[in-house]
């Protein structure tokens, strides 16, 4: 017996006598290495020179390889992209309604309706000199009659004498950058003093944007949820097969004495690898996806198609915070599937030792 | 001597395995084990013995408290199975070294890394056991496959680093089932030699054979099972 060994139990009184064969087992092993070839010994020695450098125990305890292992990956970065991809989408809307509200938000229209008296163009100049009384008022346009006749083009025509209608003026008003004009006063100011005079703030499109990107939101984080909990459920599955499969390793852990809390360690540590290897493929696949529609966006910038889609879609960019967003979508995965795992293998393993009473009997 | 299988006969020092009246019965089956009452007193060997189906392997398990018995009572330590609560069990099992009749080696590990495991689930840093590890396997005759996986080694090198895996931590008990099955004589003899030096050192030791001449090469205690009736021969 090993003289290092056996001291630590206070030393063996039959250390200085090495056991039968013992002295030969460092050049020939007694049994499967005595049989080993020369070419297989030469190996050997190469392998374990070779590793000599990286002994180590206890790497791994569940091992990593296997197909049911990488199908899981496969399935978490399939979960991640999609969860990605939605908070991508997500992002991307709400951040061209806020532009959109920004925008419409940063413009009033002013409109004229003809009147008996007429005096239409005093009323404009009226309108346009009162309108810059209020503070919080950057710019105001009067569309003249050429551009007011272009507005109504698509309903009536080319070539239309917009003083034989009785049209509709209109001003725009910009609004300074940061300000908050009190619309209402301009409003009473304006019908007070203009016969005919509205002011459309464009609160009814504003309110529709805000809901409308609500609701994407609201979809959105939903699906992202929906996704998630399919993803844990999914790890739940995984995780009991795991178990199921390694089913010898859990219990020779168990008879080295190892706790439940050390044995799901090692299943959430395997499992925080998988997931995290699984999720960082998905979320940088959607994160380069998001980065190749950014850059098509902006190439096909000029052309109509491209106009039609950013019009409708935006930029497709998301932004820093999209793709900290991206990251943090990763992490949380990885951080729920490992999460996940740990409770189901606590929860397996714990009513393992209640189960053995109805085991079967061993062979 | 023979003693009664019914009539429990204790030593008065504290025993690490104590079983009395004990029963065991799988599903609604006959009793498979009946009225089991013996103890295993520190730094004692013992064979335990009986034709195959006997019941050795789950009397094993049941020392193990990997079974728990349909009647009588287990204690481990002085400590009664009953009483020992899942969070006691590790360090119980801690105690407790075990050799498998199939050796129980986990195929992705080296044998190194088999042997080391009861370490490494003691949380012990590979730098204070690497040496005792290699040491260990050098003298179960494993020093050049130690970086060797388990399907390449051979039935007689699956036994003993089976063995050396169980033995790393020095148990106080070490309980073997059938630990020479796979091996020739002369390693058998060798392996029964490496367990008489560990009962010599002070650790109890168990071992479950229907070797005959094994047994035939060490005075010590028997414990023959039979029918599921325990006789001891002192």
């Amino acid at each position: 017996m090993p003289a290092v060994w056996c001291s630590m139990r206070g030393g063996c009184k039959f250390m200085t006598e090495p056991a039968e064969g013992n002295a030969k087992s460092t050049r020939t092993p007694p049994q499967g290495g005595a049989q080993a070839s020369g070419a297989d010994q030469t190996a050997n020695s190469a392998a374990a020179r070779q590793q000599r450098y990286n002994l180590r125990s206890g790497r791994n305890i569940v091992p990593r390889e296997g197909v049911a292992g990488q199908a899981l990956a496969v399935v978490i970065a399939i979960m991640s992209f999609l969860a990605c991809l939605t908070f991508g989408a997500v992002s991307s809307v709400s951040d061209t309604a806020t532009r959109w509200q920004t925008d419409i938000a940063r413009e009033i229209t002013i409109q004229i309706k003809p009147f008996e008296d007429g005096g239409m163009e005093d009323a404009l100049r009226e309108a346009s000199r009162l309108i810059l009384t209020f503070e919080g008022i950057g710019k105001v346009t009067v569309l003249d009659q050429a551009q007011t006749a272009r507005l109504l083009e698509p309903w009536l025509g080319t070539g239309l004498d917009i003083n034989e209608l009785p049209v509709p003026r209109l001003l725009t008003v910009e609004v300074s950058p940061g300000a908050r004009p009190d619309f209402e006063a301009i409003r009473k100011a304006l019908a007070d003093k203009i016969p005919g005079a509205t002011l459309d703030d464009h609160r009814a499109w504003v309110d529709r944007l805000v809901a409308m990107a609500w609701t994407t939101i609201v979809i959105g984080v939903s699906i992202l949820i929906l996704v998630l909990a399919a993803t844990m459920l999914i790890v739940v599955f995984a995780t009991r097969g795991a178990m199921a499969g390694n089913k010898d390793i859990v219990e020779v852990l168990h008879f080295v004495g190892a706790d439940n809390r050390f044995i799901a360690r090692e299943f959430q540590r395997h499992f925080l690898i998988l997931a995290f290897r699984g999720a960082a493929s998905g979320g940088g696949l959607a994160a380069a996806l998001f980065i190749a529609l950014g850059l098509w966006s902006q190439a096909s910038r000029a052309t109509p198609q491209g106009d039609q889609v950013t019009a409708l879609f935006g930029s497709f960019a998301i932004g820093w915070l999209g793709f900290v967003g991206i990251a943090a979508i990763v992490g949380l995965i990885a951080f729920l599937v490992a999460a996940t795992s740990r409770h189901t293998v606590l929860a397996h393993v714990g009513g393992l030792e209640t189960a053995i009473s109805a085991a079967k009997r061993p062979d | 001597m023979v003693t009664g299988a019914c009539r429990p006969k204790f030593n008065l020092g504290p025993a690490l395995i104590r079983f009395e009246n004990v029963g065991l019965r799988y599903g609604v089956g006959p009793e498979v084990l009946s009225d089991l009452s013996f103890e295993v007193a520190p730094k004692t060997f013992q064979f335990l013995t009986g034709p195959s189906g006997a019941g050795k392997t789950s009397l094993l398990r049941l020392m193990l408290l990997s079974l728990k018995p349909t009647r009588g009572l287990v204690s481990l330590f002085g400590k009664e199975a009953s009483q020992i609560t899942r969070h006691d069990m590790p360090s119980i099992r801690r105690k407790i070294g075990i050799v498998f009749q199939d050796f129980r080696l986990l195929d992705h590990l080296t044998t190194y890394e088999n042997v080391a495991l009861p370490l490494v689930v003691r949380g012990k840093e590979e730098v204070s056991y690497r040496h005792d590890v290699t040491e260990l396997l050098k003298w179960v005759g494993l020093g050049d496959r130690m970086h060797v996986l388990p399907p390449v080694l051979s039935g007689g090198e699956k036994q003993r680093a089976a063995i050396a895996r169980a033995l790393i931590d020095q148990p106080s008990v070490l309980l073997a089932d059938e630990p020479t099955g796979n091996v020739d004589p002369p390693l058998a003899r060798r392996l029964l030699r490496l367990f008489i030096e560990l009962h010599r050192s002070g650790t109890s030791v168990v071992i479950a054979t229907h070797d005959l001449a094994l047994m035939d090469q060490f005075n010590a205690r028997r414990l023959v099972l039979n029918e599921g009736r325990l006789q001891i021969y002192d």
